[in-house]
């Protein structure tokens, strides 16, 4: 299945930027029954990495716990107007997406 | 697995469902809107409002054409605000069409796309999985506008009086309206309050802040879908996708909430 | 492929190493940085989750601020936030002591980042909700309990 793209928002003041990412995945838990009362196999990120112009800048590992269709804000010193933020995420099934966005 | 005491409780729970609202805990409500606003940044539409864009603007169908040039009401290709002024009646079709129906107009005219595609499928599935994805798109472009609903083609006042007469009219096993639950001041269902959508307070609240993405399910929902949802709730037969009896209902309800604030897509627990 | 990546990123410089690579185009950014710790994520109480995470006795501090409603209208989508104000801090993890597996997400902050994360959990019912936090080889927690109701009508 192909992945969906992102939400990302960046934007920089006093010197530090603010990242606000909206991410589309599934985030199933592996507890829930379909309606013939089988289990639904767990689908979910579990790791995401955040880059400013190629520098780490945020390193997580998620659980099936994080909810539907992620949220994530998070705060580091520096970036300027016009620079790359990127997001990768990894899920249990192997899938991957990278998207990118310009610090406002 | 199930927890008797438990069961119990929300049986009596269930019971006592519909209570006024002056007996819920204040500091509980309090509480809820706290979180209401938590949720209001970051809200999950946006990604099915970006599939919306997409498919706005991708040459589709048999014609191979994309719905730039749909015309909303406002003119061909202007999406800015038009959702705050439908359900509306168009002179094109002869028909007042609320904002699915339209894009359905477009899809068949410009795409070549058969209105039964989207009528037949299934709820998030195919054809009504991309409408969903449209109707994010074209609403996210009437927020902050005002209801304006152009009450003066009699088409307008008949589909009115029509979606009043729906509101009341009980029907089903529990012979339910939609009245019966949205009929009154200060009701509210455990610890969710019922809009009195007779009022213009009240439409307003409703009509003003659906479609919406519905973090229970994660699911973003139209208000064809939302509508159809009702009539569920209601124990009675489910209404045909864009039919005139959905349209009259939202033409009641967004006359009433006529000058009320959109603030679309929604979010809603 | 993979592992030798891992070998690379697990220098001390392994984020500058990742950052240079990914500034050429040859790796996607943040790829393979991280290794999902099962074990952690897969522990059901707090002590084991604790344990798995190294985390031994971490001491209640005020510095450690877990936000959040008092009362969640739905368990699906339950907005929390922390942030530390304790110096040198790398890691936040968050923790929901009644859910299935405790732990619901840790973040990894390289220098530079603030200790300022929010995101959305899932909670299976009320629960006391845990904000962890790594500063030098200590560990610090706050916690704030999070009342779940069910909603009303429409599913």
């Amino acid at each position: 299945m192909a992945t969906k793209p992102m939400r990302i928002r960046a934007a920089v003041k006093d010197g530090v930027t603010e990242v606000k990412a909206l991410i589309a995945h599934e985030m199933e838990t592996g507890q829930r029954k379909d309606a013939n009362g089988a289990v639904i196999p767990a689908w979910f990120i579990t790791e995401l990495t955040a880059t400013h112009n190629g520098k780490l800048v945020l390193s997580s590992e998620f659980g099936t716990a994080i909810s539907k269709n992620p949220y994530l804000a998070f705060r580091f010193k520096g970036g300027a107007a016009g620079d790359k933020v990127a997001i990768s995420w990894k899920d249990n099934k192997g899938e991957s997406r990278t998207d990118e966005a310009a610090i406002a | 697995m199930v927890n008797p005491q438990k069961s119990i409780r929300l049986a009596l729970l269930a019971g006592l469902a519909v209570v006024p609202l002056a007996q819920a805990g204040d500091e509980l409500l309090d509480g809820i809107n706290a979180y209401r606003e938590a949720l209001a940044d970051g809200n999950p539409s946006e990604l099915v409002a970006a599939e919306g864009e997409e498919l706005w603007k991708m040459p589709r169908g048999p014609k191979n054409a994309s719905l730039e040039q749909c015309d909303l009401g406002l003119g061909p290709g202007v999406i800015k605000g038009a959702s705050a002024q439908l359900p509306r009646f168009f002179k094109d079709t002869g028909k007042v069409q609320d904002l699915e129906t339209r894009l359905m107009t477009c899809m068949e005219t410009l795409q070549g796309i058969d209105p039964q595609a989207v009528v037949k499928a299934g709820w998030l599935k195919g054809e009504k999985e991309k409408m969903a994805a449209l109707v994010a798109y074209v609403v996210t472009a009437s927020n902050g506008h005002k209801i304006r609903i152009d009450m003066r083609p009699p088409e307008m006042k008949k589909m009115y009086e029509m979606g009043k007469l729906a509101f009341y009219y009980r029907t089903g096993p529990m012979d339910f309206s939609c009245a019966t639950c949205h009929g009154d001041q200060g009701k509210r269902i455990r610890m969710q309050e019922l809009p009195d959508l007779r009022t213009q307070a009240g439409a307003a609240s409703g009509w003003g802040s659906w479609p919406a993405y519905r973090v229970s399910n994660g699911q973003f929902w139209t208000m064809q879908h939302r509508l159809n949802d009702c009539f569920r709730q209601q124990r009675t037969a489910e209404p045909i996708y864009g039919s005139d009896a959905t349209i009259a209902l939202s033409v009641y309800l967004a006359a009433t909430a006529n000058g009320g604030k959109v603030v679309t897509p929604g979010i809603k627990r | 492929m993979n592992k030798q990546r891992r070998n690379v990123l697990k220098t001390g410089t392994g984020a500058a190493v990742l950052g240079a690579l990914a500034a050429a185009g040859l790796i996607a950014p943040g790829i393979a940085l991280a290794d999902w710790n099962k074990a952690a994520f897969e522990a059901k109480s707090m002590a084991d989750t604790l344990k798995a995470l190294g985390a031994t006795q971490p001491a209640d501090s005020k510095d450690v601020q877990l936000t959040g409603p008092d009362i969640a209208e739905n368990g699906a989508v339950v907005p929390v936030g922390v942030t530390s104000a304790i110096a040198g801090t790398t890691m936040i993890a968050i923790l929901i002591d009644k859910n299935p597996n405790a732990l619901a997400g840790s973040f990894k902050l390289p220098e530079g980042t603030e200790a300022n994360v929010q995101t959305r959990v899932k909670m299976g019912q009320t629960s006391n909700v845990y904000a962890l936090v790594k500063a030098g080889d200590k560990f610090y927690m706050a916690t704030k309990e999070i009342k779940v109701t069910l909603g009303g009508c429409g599913g």
